[in-house]
């Protein structure tokens, strides 16, 4: 079977996933997430692949990608920035720090920046609610955010393709810490 | 301030613990598999967690050893253990820190949990965004195989168990227990109607147990410590420890783990460090957005699922957010509707529908273009909505504003009368997607 755009590393990542489940259609939401990362969003013939691998009909497939946030159905940018503006977030400052996003990439909410290395997203609630403002671009949580914060991240990964800023593993508060 | 005896927060506040197998090892961890394995049958596991007083902690508040014993025991299929790790219920986030900083003891109470039922594969959900919380627990899960924690014949008992991490890939509904299902069959997450319930037709239409992940990091800890240790703890329905997150205008944000029974003035005053700013406090939402706010006057309410029920919201997620006097009520209530219209699955009318026009209706008052029959029309559409849905996200999505509207009625009434948002300069409006 001859894929037209995932590489055999992709198929190899999407076929080992089928031994955890007794039908292979349980590794759709991994299949895609792989094809998505080889890609870079998921576009019909990285569908289509998928479905030959998963013995579904593309249009199951597109089914399920349609319903789920995290898939891109268009092209994005290298560093998707997804800022929380659920109620939390929203009490201490999210608006603000959206605002200062869009005006320092100078595009609006949903688009991507003409050189092609940041796309903005608005999403809901990312379980941070305790350190927001906060947001996540691609794998990492960046939390209790303000405006100069932001600037550096955004300049961190534009030279580095990394910033020191991203949260590790759960805060715990310092006791009598106040904020 | 009281303070308690932690139990699932404990060894991670320990200075230097860091999660590991060993770590977690050193400090007592996998005795409780180890014990149950060799020496508790099934039935004993199951009446122990009954005793215990145990209710799940992702939001119904079930009881736990309850839930368990639905599972057929002559069933000759597989049946299958799912983890609820989707958090997303807006203002909870403890799930977060138990997987990021103790996976070793969630995974413990699902091996447990695993034996208790007779499954021999367990799921755990994860929602698609935890991207370290997918790498920490993979880590764990491949420390504990090789450590033939998990596996084919643990401990030499005969009982096999894997383990598979499923990630998400966003969306809300999925951790709606059913809707986690028919995305673990890689389906769109949309809730199936009940009956049947998963306990006979869940996973691949096989007996399935849905816990969350805090439920099952106390599981180990109940056999240790034995089932009278665990129902002494809190109140005499709402046994136990829980972890409260705590977020919005207080000066300490963060995950409380209190007996389940202390007061809300005790956690937002004492733990969470009171308002920022010290300012007044308006409202709280006590447990998630989908809960019903209240108001100051129910500071001396007790934080266990009868009280905050008795007090006509819920303890639900656990998820505490807290609103200072400047908070704009009917922007708060259309920052919640947003999220809802936006992850309402679309699967019934009511819901689908009911929240994109509540959403429109709350905007328009809060822009200054609302109408005094709006709020009639919010309370006759909510009620339309109420109880006619195939999961509890109808109930859920009506509450803030049912809420708001019992508590704070005028002033969405002075949105309507002087045709502007009287907050408008403090709080800024986050409008639409
Ligand atoms: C709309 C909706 C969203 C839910 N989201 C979650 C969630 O993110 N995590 C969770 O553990 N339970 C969630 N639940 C509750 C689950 O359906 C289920 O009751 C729970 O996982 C059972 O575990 P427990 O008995 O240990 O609480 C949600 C329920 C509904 C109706
Ligand atoms: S109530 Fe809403 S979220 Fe639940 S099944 Fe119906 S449409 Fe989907
Ligand atoms: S409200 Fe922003 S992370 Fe929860």
């Amino acid at each position: 079977m001859k894929l037209k755009v995932l590489s055999e590393k992709a198929r190899a990542a999407i076929e080992a996933e089928f031994a955890k489940y007794s039908d292979k259609r349980s590794a759709l939401l991994h299949a895609l997430r792989v094809a998505q990362e080889e890609v870079g969003y998921l576009s019909e013939p990285a569908m289509i692949d998928v479905a030959e691998l998963l013995d579904l009909t593309p249009v199951q497939v597109y089914d399920a990608a349609t319903f789920y946030t995290l898939y891109h159905l268009k092209p994005v940018g290298r560093y998707v920035i997804q800022i929380c503006k659920t109620l939390s977030c929203a009490l201490v400052g999210a608006g603000p720090m959206i605002e200062h996003l869009r005006e320092r990439l100078r595009i609006e909410v949903g688009e991507t920046t003409p050189d092609g290395l940041f796309t903005l997203k608005r999403v809901e609630c990312l379980a941070s609610c305790g350190s927001g403002p906060m947001m996540q671009i691609n794998d990492n949580y960046y939390e209790n955010l303000t405006g100069e914060k932001i600037d550096r991240i955004l300049d961190d990964l534009k030279r580095e393709g990394k910033s020191s800023l991203a949260s590790g593993p759960f805060q715990i508060p310092v006791l009598g810490e106040k904020r | 301030m009281p303070t308690y005896e932690k139990i699932l927060l404990r060894n991670m506040e320990q200075p230097g613990y860091t999660g590991s197998l060993a770590d977690y090892q050193k400090a007592g961890g996998y005795k409780a598999l180890e014990k149950v394995l060799k020496g508790i049958p099934p039935a004993e596991l199951i009446e122990m967690v009954k005793k215990s007083g145990l209710r799940g902690r992702g939001g119904a508040g079930f009881p736990t050893g309850m839930k368990w014993s639905f599972i057929p025991k002559d069933h000759p299929g597989p049946k299958y253990l799912c983890c609820n790790a989707d958090e997303s219920e807006p203002g909870t986030f403890k799930d977060r820190q138990l997987i990021e900083r103790d996976p070793h003891q969630m995974l413990e109470g699902i091996g447990i949990a695993s034996y208790a039922i007779g499954a021999h594969t367990a799921y755990i959900y994860m929602r698609g965004e935890f991207e370290l919380g997918a790498r920490i627990v993979q880590r764990a899960l491949q420390d504990a195989y090789d450590a033939k924690l998990f596996g084919k014949n643990i401990f030499g008992s005969g009982f096999d168990l894997e383990i598979v991490l499923h990630r998400g890939a966003g969306a809300y509904i999925c951790g709606e227990e059913t809707a986690l299902l028919e995305s673990i069959e890689g389906k769109r997450g949309k809730p199936r109607t009940k009956p049947p319930f998963p306990a006979t037709h869940g996973l691949y239409q096989k007996p399935t147990v849905v816990n969350n992940v805090e439920t099952m990091a106390n599981i180990p800890h109940i056999i240790n410590r034995g089932p009278e240790w665990y129902a002494a703890i809190g109140t005499a329905k709402s046994a136990g420890m829980r972890i409260f997150s705590v977020s919005g205008h207080v000066k300490r944000p963060g995950n409380y783990e209190v007996p389940l029974g202390i007061t809300l003035r005790e956690m937002i005053y004492e733990h969470a460090g009171g308002i920022r700013n010290d300012k007044r406090l308006k409202a709280i939402i006590p447990g998630g957005a989908s809960a019903a706010f209240l108001t100051p006057d129910f500071l001396d309410t007790k934080m266990d699922f009868e009280s905050i029920a008795q007090a006509g919201s819920m303890l639900g997620s656990g998820g505490v957010t807290v609103m200072d006097e400047e908070t704009c009520m009917v922007w708060a209530a259309m920052n919640l509707l947003e999220f809802f219209a936006h992850e309402s699955c679309g699967k019934c009318t009511p819901c689908r529908e009911g929240s994109s026009w509540l959403l429109q209706i709350l905007r328009r008052i809060e822009t200054g273009r609302g109408r005094m029959e709006d709020l009639d029309l919010l309370v006759s559409l909510s009620k339309r909505i109420e109880g006619k849905t195939v999961c509890a996200f109808g109930d859920a999505e009506i509450a803030p504003i049912l809420s708001t509207l019992k508590f704070f009625k005028e002033e969405y009434e002075t949105h309507i009368r002087e045709r502007r948002c009287p907050y408008r300069s403090n709080v800024e409006l986050v409008m639409s997607h």
